[in-house]
């Protein structure tokens, strides 16, 4: 009995298969022998840190960026994902083992990997994103070939402090970060002076909460997960009266909104690295706008001049001068912004880039 | 219901059964689970690339594209099939043991002095746990003890400044301290409160992740002059000296897990501690009244399963990592050390040999993601899958159609057939 039943039952799933293959399988076929020009040879490589390539921020940028490059220039890219601390420097090692010509690694804590390698085969040219390969804090590139890409975001952050000040009614506008590292803290500090100069030129006091300029220390929650720690972390902002928010770390922002929307408050955000309005479109009415950093860009440019089989190793410092970062249009907020706001953030910028009003950050000094 | 002779059946529970006999049956098992035959083994890993190889296939993009049309020119979903799962195979045996598109024959031997370093901790963690599951402890502490371990071999290794030689031996010492300390912690929990191994050294993990986390943002462990949480490098004099010239980067850390390799076996097959702690994992009760002191076993077990977890971490805090460390140090290797002592069936050289199976995985994994695009988790799902087809000796014996042990009456009839296949 048992036997045959599970026979029958067997047929049945076969059949099932059989038939979902016919289904799928009857597609017509492509013509063969399509032929592309002469390949260049040219082969870039990529390496990510934890986040892997789909933690909508850094890495992901970086990935679209040698991708968009390679595909420009008719060559194919090579990523690889690393899952552990240890597999930095053996993820490097193969891409040296399967040719790679340039190799941008993601993230400064790839940064000793990234340095050692670069020492160990003078041959390849590398790029690291957001550090700049000086472990011995010398204010030098540990390696000769190795381009730093980095970011004064505090530049633009000083934009989104100002437009967070002029936004927010109840004057109290708050930030918190993932972990107190340099590419962290440089979007608070920059938001801290844009806030300070908004209340200088206003004669308001509208004050920031989660970050103490002064002694460079405030709100990190430990990691770069969203979760409870996030969430917390923007719900105490938000009951002590902060009406706008700027969590700084790839997706610890999607807890801050679960936090809002369970607030019932009328509370505003500003994104970071992408413009979350277009990354993450459920979310756009909460956008009051994004600091940019152009990873994407800057990362397609440097893999277009390795091609040449030639990179100017001195850092990429993305500014508002040469539009490596910036901030987003106000999108759903447009209506709701005060109409000269945008005049005067584009006044301000000019001021950054001419010099009149200086902005402080480790990259600038 | 309530039969007589409850071993004879020990698949059902029995109603009125007292502690005792739960404890018994649980050790039963374990040891069913750890001491299983070698072919089975073998053939654990066997099913397990055969079933990699489907799921690389069917994830690979070529193959999709090719099964689109299937009917229409089947030769080439088979192509694409033998392209993406050759491909995967090769570039696993190209990062793991000898790289033949190299043209420097250094450079093409350097894969299987890979695997070796990247065996070495799995080793010497993997003993750990195996020596535990013999006195029938289940140590799940590994990622515990090498953390504390990597904590303790770290400072040692950078805030102290000592003469060559000493340095390193000291802080290898220091680093096997501090995983004995974290083991024995959960010995002596064991021993005097009868708490159970699990949970405790599960607990402990966490407290020895975040304990490591806080003091890594503190002067103690923290780089000076630096914001992230990462210690300084190791100094030169405390460091595993290489044992090979460049481009090599195997160090002696290797020779001290094969020591140890052989020190465990001398601990547990020819040692009277080594004999105690076998009657004690065979049973607890007959091993009592025999007149030895269980609960001490217990403790001495973890202290020595502790001791080899922190020679995997000095091994990298030491040897392959000298750059400084983080709370990751530990990569997964507390944890896949259960994999490795369950896949050796928890004999010392059991584990070596598992050891370098799962090193050449980790090494050729990195090859497969770079040469031929395989997603890392792929390699992960075919690791995953030998230890669930370990977990599950009867599984594999009626795939390959071997006798089951235990079941007297259907050995007899299935013998000529397990020869003939």
């Amino acid at each position: 009995m048992t036997h045959t039943t599970r026979k029958a039952a067997l047929a049945g799933l076969a059949l099932l298969g059989a038939s979902s293959l016919v289904l799928a399988g009857c597609a017509a076929a492509p013509d063969s022998g399509e032929t592309t020009g002469p390949a260049l040879d040219f082969k870039p490589c990529m390496v990510s840190d934890l986040g892997g390539f789909d933690d909508k921020s850094f890495n992901q940028l970086g990935y679209e960026g040698i991708t968009e490059a390679a595909k420009e220039l008719g060559v194919e890219a090579t990523t690889v994902e690393s899952n552990a601390e240890s597999d930095y420097v053996p993820n490097i090692e193969n891409l040296v083992s399967e040719g790679c010509d340039l190799i941008v690694t993601v993230g400064f804590a790839l940064s000793a990997a990234t340095v050692e390698e670069a020492l160990a085969n003078p041959d390849v040219m590398f790029a690291i994103v957001d550090d700049a390969a000086d472990n011995d804090f010398n204010g030098e590139t540990d390696a000769p070939n190795i381009k730093p890409i980095l970011f004064d975001t505090s530049q633009a952050a000083f934009l989104a402090g100002y437009v967070m000040a002029s936004y927010s009614t109840s004057g109290i506008v708050g930030t918190y970060g993932g972990m107190n590292f340099p590419t962290v803290s440089i979007f608070m500090d920059g938001a801290a002076q844009g806030i300070d100069y908004y209340n200088s030129e206003m004669g308001t006091s509208v004050s920031l909460l989660g970050w103490d300029e002064a002694a460079q220390d405030g709100t990190f929650i430990g990691s770069f997960e969203a979760g409870t720690d996030s969430y917390n972390a923007a719900k105490n902002l938000i009951d002590q009266g902060a009406d706008v928010l700027l969590p700084v770390g790839g997706p610890i922002y999607q807890s801050a909104i679960e936090a809002i929307a369970d607030s019932g408050k009328d509370v505003a955000m500003v994104g970071v690295d992408a413009d979350l309005t277009e990354t993450d479109p459920d979310s756009a009415s909460l956008f009051l706008t994004s600091i940019l950093k152009q990873i994407k860009v800057a990362v397609a440019e440097v893999t277009k001049e390795a091609s040449s089989g030639s990179l100017d190793y001195s850092p990429y410092i993305g500014t508002l001068g040469n539009s490596g970062v910036g901030i987003a249009p106000f999108h759903d907020f447009e209506s709701k912004v005060k109409p000269e706001l945008s005049g005067e953030v584009d006044a301000i910028a000019e001021g950054i880039i001419g010099g009149t009003i200086p902005v402080k950050s480790y990259l600038a000094g | 219901m309530s039969s007589p002779t409850p071993t004879l059946n020990p698949d059902a529970p029995l109603p009125g059964e007292d502690d005792g006999e739960r404890a018994n049956r649980w050790n039963d098992l374990l040891r069913r689970i750890a001491t299983g035959n070698a072919l089975v083994s073998v053939l654990a890993v066997l099913l397990a690339i055969v079933v990699g190889g489907v799921l690389i296939a069917v994830t690979d993009e070529g193959v999709q594209t090719a099964a689109g049309y299937f009917f229409a020119r089947p030769g080439d979903t088979f192509a694409a099939i033998w392209k993406a799962v050759s491909g995967a195979y090769v570039a696993l045996f190209q990062g793991s043991i000898i790289d033949f598109r190299q043209s420097d024959p250094l450079r093409a031997l350097k894969p299987i002095t890979q695997t070796l370093l990247f065996a070495s901790p799995l080793i010497a963690a993997g003993l750990g746990v195996a020596i535990a599951f013999r006195v029938g402890l289940f140590n799940i502490g590994g990622r515990g003890q090498i953390l504390v371990g990597a904590g303790f071999a770290g400072y040692a290794s950078f805030a102290w400044d000592l003469p060559p030689v000493i340095h390193v031996i000291v802080a290898l010492a220091l680093g096997i301290a501090g995983g004995a300390l974290w083991g024995g912690i959960a010995g002596f929990l064991k021993a005097r409160t009868g708490a159970h191994e699990v949970i405790v050294t599960i607990m402990l993990n966490y407290v020895a992740y975040y304990l490591l986390s806080f003091l890594l943002r503190t002067p103690l462990l923290q780089n000076p002059g630096s914001n992230n949480p990462k210690t300084p490098p190791a100094l030169p004099s405390a460091q595993l000296p290489a044992i090979l010239p460049e481009p090599f980067k195997l160090h002696v850390g290797f020779i001290l897990v094969i020591a140890a390799t052989v020190f465990a076996w001398w601990l547990i097959e020819r040692s009277s501690l080594g004999f105690k702690f076998r009657a004690v994992g065979l049973n607890p009760h007959a091993a009592r009244t025999a007149g030895i002191n269980v609960d001490r076993m217990y403790l001495y077990v973890m202290l020595f399963a502790g001791g080899f977890a922190g020679l995997a971490a000095a091994n990298e805090v030491l040897g392959t990592t000298t750059t400084g460390f983080t709370s990751g140090v530990d990569a997964g290797i507390g944890f896949d050390a259960i994999t490795v002592a369950l896949l050796g069936r928890s004999t010392p050289w059991g584990t070596f040999a598992a050891g370098l199976l799962f090193g050449a995985f980790k090494s050729g994994g990195f090859a497969m993601q770079a040469s031929q695009g395989i997603p890392i988790d792929i390699v992960l799902v075919v690791q995953s899958m030998i230890v669930l087809f370990i977990a599950a000796p009867p599984l594999v014996r009626s795939i390959f159609r071997l006798p089951q042990p235990g079941r007297p009456r259907r050995r007899a009839k299935s013998e000529p057939k397990a020869v003939a296949s």
